[in-house]
C-alpha cells in the first residue's frame, strides 16, 4: 500500500465491536515501535470507529484505502509509551 | 399543632411520602456532580434522620427518604454544614442535568459543567408558571438526551478543513456519517448543508487537520412525561456562552410573560404558536 513498508497485518473483518479494536490493539503490541500495521476491517461501524480509537490510543495513523470488496485497510504506525 | 404548610415543604424539596409524617428530601445537585465529602454528609444524614438509604432520581438528583417533619430544621441544617443544599419541587426551574463533557469524556465537545453551574447559578429555583428543565449533552451521542427537556443544549463542533495539515489519509470520510465529506481533485469538500455538527471529522483525523469550534444546538419545548414531545431546534449552533444565555433569557421569559398557570412550556408555545415564539428567539439570538 503506497510508500508504506508494513511490518504486520491483522484481519478484523471476523469480529464486532467492541471486539474489533480489541484485536488490532493486541496487533499492535506484538510490533515495535515505528513498525506498521496493517488492519482490514469492514465498512460501517468498524471503519467509522476504529481509526479514531487507535488514534485516541496515541498511535499514528498513516493511510485508510478501500478495498472495494466493502473492506477497508488502515495503516498505522506504532507509537511507543 | 400548626398547620403544615406541605406546599412550602414541597418548594424548599420536602416530598411527602405515602407514609404519615414522612418526607422524601430532595437535595441540590448540579450536572451530576457530588464531592465525597458532599456524599459523606448525605450518608450521615440519612443514617441518622433517614432510614439509611438514599434515591437517585431520573434527573441526577439525590433524595433522603423517611425524613420525619420535626427533623426538617435540624437535616436542613446539619446538610448545609456539609456543603448540601436542599433542591427544589414545584413551579420553578428545576435541577441542570449534565453528562460529563469535553473536560471528562473523549466525545464531549463542550465543557458541559461548567455551563451548567451557571445555567444552575442564573435559574435554579426560578418560579415560573410551571416546572423548567434544563438538560445538557456534550456530543451528538446525546447520552444526557437533550430534547426530553425544556430546554436542551448539546454540543457540537463549527469545522474547518486546513489543507496544508491534510495528507488525505481518508479517514475523516468515513468518520462522518451525514455524507458531507467528499474527496475532489486532493481536496476535501464540506457540504454543509448536510453538516450536523457532530465533530467526528475532527475527533477522528489523525492529523489534526479538522478544527473545529465548540458551539451549542439548543432545542425548545422539550417534556417527557404525561405528554412526550421533543424539544425543537429552531436556531443555527451557537457559538458564545453570551449569545446562548441572551436565548436562553428569551426562552425563560416568554414561558413568564404567556404561560398560564399550570402550564407547561410546550403547550404555551403551541397555544401562542410556535412562529411567534421563534420570533421571540430569534430576535434574542440577533441580540
Amino acid at each position: 500500500m503506497g510508500d508504506f513498508q508494513v511490518d504486520g497485518t491483522v484481519d478484523i473483518t471476523d469480529v464486532v465491536c467492541p471486539v474489533t479494536f480489541v484485536k488490532a490493539k493486541v496487533a499492535l503490541e506484538e510490533l515495535k515501535d515505528g513498525q506498521v500495521l496493517s488492519i482490514r476491517m469492514n465498512d460501517g461501524e468498524p471503519v467509522q470507529n476504529v481509526p479514531r480509537s487507535i488514534k485516541d490510543e496515541g498511535h499514528q495513523i498513516l493511510k485508510l484505502a478501500d478495498n472495494g470488496d466493502g473492506t477497508y485497510t488502515l495503516l498505522v504506525r506504532k507509537v511507543g509509551e | 399543632m400548626a398547620e403544615v404548610d406541605y406546599k412550602a415543604l414541597k418548594n424548599g424539596g420536602f416530598m411527602r411520602q405515602r407514609q404519615k409524617n414522612r418526607f422524601s428530601l430532595r437535595l441540590k445537585t448540579v450536572g451530576g456532580n457530588l464531592t465525597v465529602d458532599q456524599l459523606l454528609t448525605i450518608a450521615e444524614v440519612s443514617r441518622k434522620y433517614g432510614d439509611g438509604h438514599v434515591h437517585l432520581t431520573s434527573r441526577q438528583g439525590v433524595e433522603i427518604p423517611f425524613v420525619k417533619l420535626d427533623d426538617v430544621e435540624p437535616v436542613k441544617a446539619e446538610l448545609k454544614a456539609g456543603g448540601v443544599d436542599t433542591g427544589v419541587c414545584g413551579p420553578r426551574v428545576r435541577t441542570v442535568t449534565a453528562c460529563q463533557g469535553s473536560a471528562v469524556c473523549p466525545s464531549g465537545c463542550i465543557d458541559t459543567y461548567s455551563l451548567a453551574t451557571e445555567i444552575s447559578n442564573r435559574y435554579f429555583g426560578h418560579q415560573l408558571p410551571h416546572k423548567f428543565k434544563f438538560g445538557i449533552t456534550g456530543c451528538m451521542n446525546n447520552c444526557l438526551k437533550a430534547e426530553e427537556n425544556d430546554l436542551g443544549i448539546k454540543g457540537g463542533y463549527t469545522v474547518k478543513w486546513d489543507q496544508k495539515a491534510c495528507t488525505l489519509c481518508g479517514v475523516c470520510l468515513k468518520a462522518c456519517r451525514d455524507g458531507a465529506l467528499t474527496q475532489k481533485d486532493g481536496k476535501i469538500v464540506l457540504d454543509e448543508s448536510r453538516c450536523t455538527n457532530c465533530g467526528r471529522c475532527v475527533k477522528a483525523c489523525p492529523f489534526g487537520a479538522w478544527k473545529g469550534k465548540p458551539g451549542y444546538i439548543v432545542s425548545f419545548g422539550g417534556m417527557f412525561g404525561n405528554r412526550i414531545a421533543l424539544g425543537r431546534r429552531i436556531l443555527p449552533i451557537i457559538t458564545d456562552r453570551k449569545t446562548l444565555f441572551r436565548v436562553a433569557d428569551a426562552a425563560v421569559a416568554f414561558f413568564e410573560k404567556h404561560a398560564k398557570p399550570s402550564e407547561r412550556f410546550r403547550s404555551a408555545i403551541e397555544r401562542v404558536g410556535w412562529d411567534k415564539f421563534r420570533a421571540a428567539i430569534e430576535e434574542a439570538y440577533r441580540g
